[in-house]
């Protein structure tokens, strides 16, 4: 049997479920300290003198350490932007702390370190700064008005980069058509918000001068490569560790951060290893987001409701540095046409500076907001002709044939938006039967005789997953027979270690329980991108396979040799190679490890390889396309303005699935963040850009009651793209859930002529909107 | 360094003497002093539920608890709700029905459902899902969890029957 498509249990569970799960903040290592971070408490300022004097004198307090305490190559060099776009004007990063300017509330000024966390906290609050507030930039789009403040001092404007995306002719497309609709929204999501805030623990080795930074990172490599460079030394002086297991990513845990830095030079300043823990409000204030964009766009579509062209603006919220280049908003952009034919497309990116903390991709990476201004607009061409919103859709997919489909775009990667494999018509199709969608319009017009105000709301997309360039796996037949998987991509709590174990249980005919799966390490696998853009299965999925094929391909040699026996006569099975038909004539893994591992001074017989050993790296020639469908039917109350999500299905195709549950996992996971940016998430700044929402009782994520059961259909169109057939699956169910929800409030309220177009849709929004319809209807 | 005081209480079972900060959480104390890393902490102010332990077999958050007040009292953790070998009823059911990802909402999720399922024969999913509105969690969208908690009380039913 194969176990790669089966639910087999998770083997990341048994210890997770009984407390012994090895989290970041477990780390107590001896003679460890504990830092805190100074913080500017404004969004705009110049850093004068910061007297560390009183803090420093206070009993169980070690250093504290400004920018001038940093190693050289950190007061003087800003962090490294590793995805440089040459659409970015000023491609201005983080200092490791802030020098002489700082640009948003919650940015790193100092970095203390003490006995406990108890005292480094109370040291923090006695370290002095002297700040001078500068004018503050608050609004991305209030940001490009001619005279508004700067988020950086010493620049003229606010615009981080400024650049059209464009095909086929648009111009035409307007002049011709037969509709022309427009709409101007905006979108807001918060921030990834894992349950386990960052964290890391840097100890420093003056005997082989390395460092050891563990950090709940999703990119140990990026980070190991970014501190060797800034520091000069060798990638072998700098090992990066993500602990097994890290408590939720989402995106934020997937760049670097200042406190990163500090850790490392205060372990090397005081010679003792250094713990940073972030705590929940540090959390909101300080690890990255995604927040605001502004959206004005415009469709132009044939009488019969077909899109011929769309054009428009987006003013992207880019905080106050850009760790991470330009890629949400990127993305965003490229994420438009969707599942749809459209022929024409010209949009102007306009990514902002604020005085705000930076924004990154956050799950979904700039897709969902992107989701919810295209099926808003469908939604609207729907309304406009008078065509059911599922029928105008269906008019516009992209057909199984025309498959692979080029878009016109260029992606992120630079390689042109291909997509590659679906049925979309196919899966809406499934969704809608999965919701009894035909039979909706009865339920309403029911409901609405009870006073009751119910309506129902799609959202398709398409998303680009598995972005190359590789994912490395080492695969091992150690000595004692057992067989150990390393990887450089660090799970965090998708079940990557069981994924790869029914990989390569399979390829080595052994059960996944007795393969032993170790991400996350510099050490193990010598280059590494990361856990980001749903990458993970369909990257180091592939590079698994073709280790484990190499490895079993070595073991059949060694075994052939040991048993005198020819290759293509042997197989294997639980730990064993043997003559087929004869399992008693064979030889275990251990045996042939502790063979092909050689005796010293002996040489190998001919033609054996030295140990039972293989890293592979997959590299897919570009993205693969997952696509899906989901159905949201919810209930508003007109006079609170709260809506109850009623029932939510989804038809989902992310090509073949390794394990169906987990994916299932990763759909319901993703439509709950979509449910939060949907409806409650609001990481709420005041003009002067001070953060108002710094704990879970003012920001709010959706609890058990507020997530509704969702029903899902899955399709599996396998990619030609990699061996496996996989595209990503961790993202799908936030993209379109905004969309689909949204649509579903404004058919609810279809009686009042209420239009959304503002993403979450709250409450106070909801009953603004209906008294503004109110208002109409009586003038 | 703070006022210290001395304190004794039962956790998972054994007797604990321990002269603690007066300041200092009973998350802190469990996690840095016991060693006891099995409860975790997502937000320190009291509505996330990642802290929460049983105090006299009721479910507290050990974030807004301090050690102290848990002076006499009788502690559960995660720790003390796992059998030596293999998996409690409960924790195979999460396993059972993907009831958790990263983990780390997990063990007090198993708190807060311990006590909910022992006062609570046969709860509705609406019921289990307002006892769960305590505890955050960012992976799983909560679905897997209540799975697990109906498939826990079923098999139950199934045996008392
Ligand atoms: S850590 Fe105690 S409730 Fe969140
Ligand atoms: S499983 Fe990750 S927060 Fe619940």
């Amino acid at each position: 049997m194969s176990w790669v498509g089966s639910s087999v249990p998770r083997v990341e569970d048994p210890a997770l479920l009984s407390g012994r799960g090895k989290f970041i903040d477990d780390f107590h290592l001896p003679d460890m300290l504990h830092a805190a971070v100074v913080r500017s408490p404004y969004a705009h300022a110049k850093v004068g003198k910061i007297d560390c004097a009183e803090a420093l004198a206070m009993p169980g307090v070690h250093a504290v350490l400004t920018q001038d305490d940093l190693p050289q190559p950190f007061r003087d060099q800003r962090l490294l932007l590793l995805v440089p776009n040459p659409a970015i004007r000023h491609p201005i990063t983080y200092f490791a702390l802030a020098k002489d300017e700082v640009c948003f509330a919650g940015e790193a000024v100092a970095f203390v370190v003490a006995d406990d966390r108890y005292i480094a906290e109370d040291a923090a609050e006695r370290v002095i700064v002297d700040y001078e507030p500068l004018p503050v930039s608050a609004d991305c789009k209030a940001a490009l008005e001619p005279g508004a403040a700067t988020a950086h001092a010493d620049r003229d404007d606010n615009i981080a980069a400024d650049f059209p995306m464009t095909y086929g002719d648009v111009e035409d497309a307007f002049a011709g058509a037969a509709h022309v609709v427009k709409e101007s929204f905006f979108t807001h999501r918060g921030g990834g918000h894992a349950m386990e805030c960052r964290g890391v623990v840097a100890a420093d080795d003056p005997v082989t001068d390395s460092m050891t930074l563990w950090s709940n990172t999703q990119a140990p490599h990026m980070l190991r490569n970014v501190y060797a460079r800034m520091m000069g030394v060798s990638e072998t002086q700098i090992r990066v560790i993500a602990p097994p297991d890290v408590g939720g990513g989402f995106g934020p845990k997937g760049m670097y951060y200042q406190e990163q830095f500090c850790a490392a030079a205060a372990a090397r300043q005081l010679g003792r290893p250094v713990k940073w823990t972030e705590d929940r409000r540090e959390n909101f204030i300080a690890t990255y987001q995604e927040r605001d964009q502004y959206w004005d766009m415009e469709v132009a579509v044939d009488g019969d409701g077909k899109l011929r062209g769309i054009r428009g603006r987006l003013i992207h919220d880019s905080g106050a540095y850009l760790p991470w280049g330009i890629i949400t908003p990127f993305i965003s952009s490229t994420t438009i046409p969707g599942p749809y034919v459209l022929p024409a497309y010209h949009i102007n990116l306009v990514a902002v500076f604020t005085n705000k903390v930076a924004t990154t991709p956050v799950r979904g990476a700039g897709r969902p907001q992107a989701a919810f201004v295209m099926e808003r607009l469908m939604d609207r061409v729907a309304q406009e002709l008078g065509i059911d919103p599922a029928e105008v859709r269906r008019r516009n997919f992209i057909q199984p044939e025309q498959m692979p489909y080029p878009v016109g775009l260029v992606f992120r990667d630079g390689s042109p938006v291909v997509y590659d494999s679906g049925d979309y018509p196919v899966c809406q199709a499934k969704s809608l039967a999965l919701a009894n969608y035909e039979s909706f319009r009865e339920r309403q017009a029911a409901a609405r005789k009870d006073g009751r105000y119910i309506g129902i709301g799609l959202g398709s997309y398409v998303e680009g997953t598995g972005l190359g360039p590789f994912e490395g796996v080492n695969v091992k037949v150690e000595m004692s027979g057992k067989v150990a998987v390393q990887t450089g991509a660090a799970p965090q709590g998708q079940g990557h270690q069981t994924m790869l174990a029914q990989i390569v249980a399979d390829r080595l005919s052994v059960k996944p329980e007795d393969v032993s799966v170790t991400p996350g390490d510099t050490a193990g696998v010598g280059i590494g991108i990361g856990t980001f853009a749903s990458r993970i299965t369909a990257n180091a999925g592939p590079s698994a396979q073709m280790a484990a094929n190499t490895v079993r391909e070595k073991l059949v040699k060694a075994a052939a040799h040991l048993l005198e026996a020819a290759e293509e006569d042997l197989d294997l099975a639980d730990g064993k190679v043997f003559v087929k038909g004869v399992p008693d004539h064979g030889k275990s893994f251990a045996e042939i490890a502790t063979f092909t591992n050689g005796m010293p001074g002996f040489a190998l017989p001919g033609g054996v390889i030295p140990g039972l050993e293989e890293t592979s790296y997959f590299t897919p020639e570009r993205s693969t396309y997952a696509n899906g469908a989901h159905v949201a039917e919810v209930e508003v109350d007109i006079e609170t303005g709260d809506v109850k999500i009623l029932r939510y299905t989804t038809a989902h195709d992310c090509g073949s699935m390794i394990n169906p549950k987990m994916v299932e996992g990763q759909v319901m996971g993703g439509i709950a963040h979509g449910v939060g940016n949907a409806l409650y998430e609001w990481m709420h700044y005041d003009e002067d850009a001070q953060p108002q929402t710094v704990n879970f009782g003012e920001y709010l994520v959706p609890m058990a009651t507020d997530v509704p059961r969702a029903q899902q259909v899955h399709m599996e169109t396998p990619t030609p793209l990699n061996p496996l057939g996989v595209k990503g699956a961790g993202e799908g169910g936030t993209i379109p859930a905004l969309a689909a929800i949204a649509g579903a409030i404004e058919d609810a309220l279809a009686p009042f002529g209420v239009r959304v177009t503002q993403c979450p849709v709250t409450p106070p929004y909801l009953l603004s909107l209906l008294d503004a319809a109110r208002k109409e209807a009586k003038s | 360094m703070g006022e210290r005081r001395e304190i004794q209480l039962t956790v998972n079972g054994e007797a604990v003497s321990r002269e603690v900060e007066v300041r200092w959480t009973l998350v802190d104390f469990l996690r840095h002093e016991l060693m006891l890393t099995g409860t975790h902490v997502g937000c320190e102010h009291g509505v996330c539920g990642a802290c929460t332990v049983l105090l006299d077999g009721r479910s507290a958050r050990s974030c807004l608890t301090l050690a102290v007040q848990a002076d006499g009292c009788d502690v559960t953790t995660i720790e003390g709700l796992s059998p030596k070998e293999g998996l409690s009823p409960l924790q195979q059911a999460f396993a059972d029905h993907h009831g958790l990802q990263c983990g780390y909402c997990t063990p007090g999720v198993l708190c807060t459902l311990t006590e909910f399922l022992e006062t609570n024969a046969d709860p509705s999913e609406e019921e289990i899902r307002i006892a769960l509105s305590g505890n955050l969690c960012r992976c799983t969208g909560y679905q897997g969890m209540v799975d697990a908690a109906l498939a826990y009380v079923a098999a139950r039913k199934s045996q008392l029957a």
